[in-house]
């Protein structure tokens, strides 16, 4: 009697129980970008995954080679866009190389106090994003308040606030205003009392804690075998930064300590970028009360022409390991420009990653590894 | 645009520079040739693979005409270099072969970077089951140069759609070129430009 037509609505199929492919992005809010990310999932488990990107290609390598080396200088800000500061000086510094001139001591140490600048922005706009992207809404307010600070330093010292195109090929456009050091100083004085305040709200937070710790584990062999550098390696244990291994602007006049993580999970990675943070602060700090005085612009010549050769230049970005890789055949404009882009690497170990974990850890994990896709699509 | 089967240039919009305005004294840079305890090791043990070694800015070079898989997997078990940083290519269109994949090593036991340079024409092995990075850097290179990167678990492209025609780093693709039917196909429009 109760056939199907019978069944007042109820469906009586059962519904399968096999692995399903599951879309994530390009548009969610969780991706940070337009990164797409198939996953196949079992229940709520993840058994595969597959990253799709590319969505914001916009050919910046191919761009290169088709501008002069000066005026090649702003698009780099726009790779890593929430670290533009950082990826002048990488690219500034690889064409100075490839020129064989180096930057004055006036122009490093100032290059030197706004990378680190740099750094922390980048870093609390890491923390507010990946914390909201787990759940918590208030460090957000927090991060941004301090990143706010930072912003307002650059539009003072150069009218930008995130593209800044801060450095020139050779050193610096502007001197620095009246009362810079002031306001680094004032910035830093209370910067170790913000961090603690983060602290306070996430590391010993019994929800953050349960949904960071033991997740998206790598091994230090993995990060090495899979490419992985910057603060994902170093919270993988491996005690390695580029600012002291080649330092370059003037890293190896200042005293400063590479923190570490030892299980390598999402926990740790955010232990490494919150002391890294303390640690630029301490950079910071030293380099501004030794700014020497002299030119800021390097004799480079109003045409540049960098003799035929090549060189890779690289610089511990806050993702990162950031290289530029020149190749010069004696004209303006650079033969070969590659961007060797640390998310773009990083993101790489995202399968190895989340493979096991439940769909939502997908979130947290894509938060620690801390893309920005405007660099890895370029 | 429009005129890309003209013979490529290898800087389509060159400004012309200015004659020799005032260039400061520099000191000389360029490669120079490179003999040392590593390369007389790889040439030992590889003779003829091994091409030109130099330094170019203080940065080694080591060419690799031949056996490119047992020179990696010597560079990496022997001497240690652990970290493929990078891996990318240089059309040099008009040489022969064409192309140089570029492999930028690095060594954490030595605090040593290599570069190592292989000419190759489309085809390369690749060593992505030496080093895992090259998975989507291979990719990459063969998304932008059309190298083939034989051995490759997944070599497919990676940044331009999957349906795309040409590799737009080669030098005879202009930087105004785009495939037109796809874009008239995907996007509906009849040019990105």
């Amino acid at each position: 009697m109760a056939g199907p037509e019978n069944n007042f609505g109820v469906e009586t199929t059962v519904l399968g129980a096999e692995e399903i492919i599951l879309n994530m992005g390009p548009q969610h809010p969780s991706t940070h970008g337009v990164l797409r990310v198939k996953l196949r999932l079992d229940g709520e488990k993840v058994v595969g995954s597959e990253c799709i990107i590319g969505y914001l290609h916009r050919g910046v390598e191919k761009i290169g080679e088709n501008r002069t080396y000066p005026q090649f200088a702003p698009y780099v800000d726009r790779t890593d866009y929430v670290a533009a500061v950082s990826n002048g000086l990488g690219y500034c510094e690889a064409v100075e190389k490839l020129l064989g001139v180096e930057a004055p001591p006036r122009a490093r140490w100032v290059r030197t106090i706004l990378t680190e600048l740099q750094r922390i922005a980048s870093h609390l706009l890491w923390l507010g994003t990946h914390a909201l992207d787990i759940g918590a809404i208030t460090p957000l307010f927090y991060t941004f308040r301090e990143r706010e600070e930072i912003l307002k330093i650059y539009e003072k010292y150069c009218g930008a606030r995130l593209t800044t195109h801060a450095f020139r090929i050779g050193g610096l456009q502007y001197e620095t205003y009246d009362g810079f050091e002031q306001d680094v100083k004032e910035f830093c004085r209370d910067f170790n009392h913000r961090v603690d305040e983060y602290e306070e709200l996430l590391t010993n937070n019994r929800i953050w804690v349960e949904r960071t710790r033991n997740i998206g584990v790598l091994t230090g062999e993995q990060c090495i075998a899979l490419g992985v550098s910057g603060p994902i390696l170093r919270g993988s244990g491996v005690r390695w930064d580029i600012r002291k291994a080649f330092p370059y602007a003037a890293y190896k006049e200042f005293e400063f300590d590479i923190p570490i993580g030892h299980t390598g999970d999402t926990y740790d990675r955010y232990r490494v970028r919150l002391e890294e943070m303390r640690q630029s602060r301490r950079i910071i700090l030293q380099a501004v009360e030794s700014i020497p005085e002299g030119p800021i612009l390097a004799r480079v010549g109003k045409v540049i022409k960098p003799p035929p050769g090549e060189v890779y230049h690289s610089i511990e970005a806050p993702k990162g390991e950031l290289g530029y890789y020149l190749v010069s055949d004696g004209t303006t404009q650079p033969y070969r420009l590659r961007i060797r882009p640390p998310s773009f690497v990083n993101l790489q170990a995202l399968d190895a990653m989340i493979k096991g974990h439940l769909v939502a850890d997908v979130v947290a994990i894509i938060g620690t590894i801390d893309i920005v896709l405007g660099e890895v699509d370029r | 645009m429009g005129d890309e089967e003209k013979k490529p240039e290898p800087k389509p919009a060159a400004p012309a520079p200015p004659a020799k305005s005032a260039a400061p004294a520099k000191p000389a840079v360029g490669p120079e040739p490179l003999d040392d305890e590593l390369v007389r090791r790889l040439r030992v043990r590889f003779a003829e693979a091994i091409g030109e070694t130099t330094r170019d800015r203080g940065q080694a070079i080591v060419v690799v005409r031949d056996r490119v898989l047992e020179v990696c997997e010597y560079l990496k078990t022997e001497e240690r270099f652990d970290f493929l940083t990078d891996l990318t290519a240089v059309d040099w269109y008009e040489r022969q072969p064409r192309f140089d994949v570029i492999l930028n090593l690095y060594s954490f036991p030595h605090n040593r970077r290599l570069r190592v340079k292989a000419p190759v024409n489309d085809a390369c092995p690749s060593v992505s089951r030496i080093w895992p990075a090259a998975n989507w850097l291979e990719r990459e290179c063969y998304d932008m140069f059309g190298i083939r990167f034989e051995g490759h678990p997944n070599l497919k492209r990676i940044l331009m759609p999957d349906e795309w025609k040409g590799h737009p780093l080669r030098k005879d693709y202009d930087i105004l070129k785009q495939d037109t039917d796809w874009i008239r196909e995907n996007i509906g429009i009849e040019s990105g430009q």
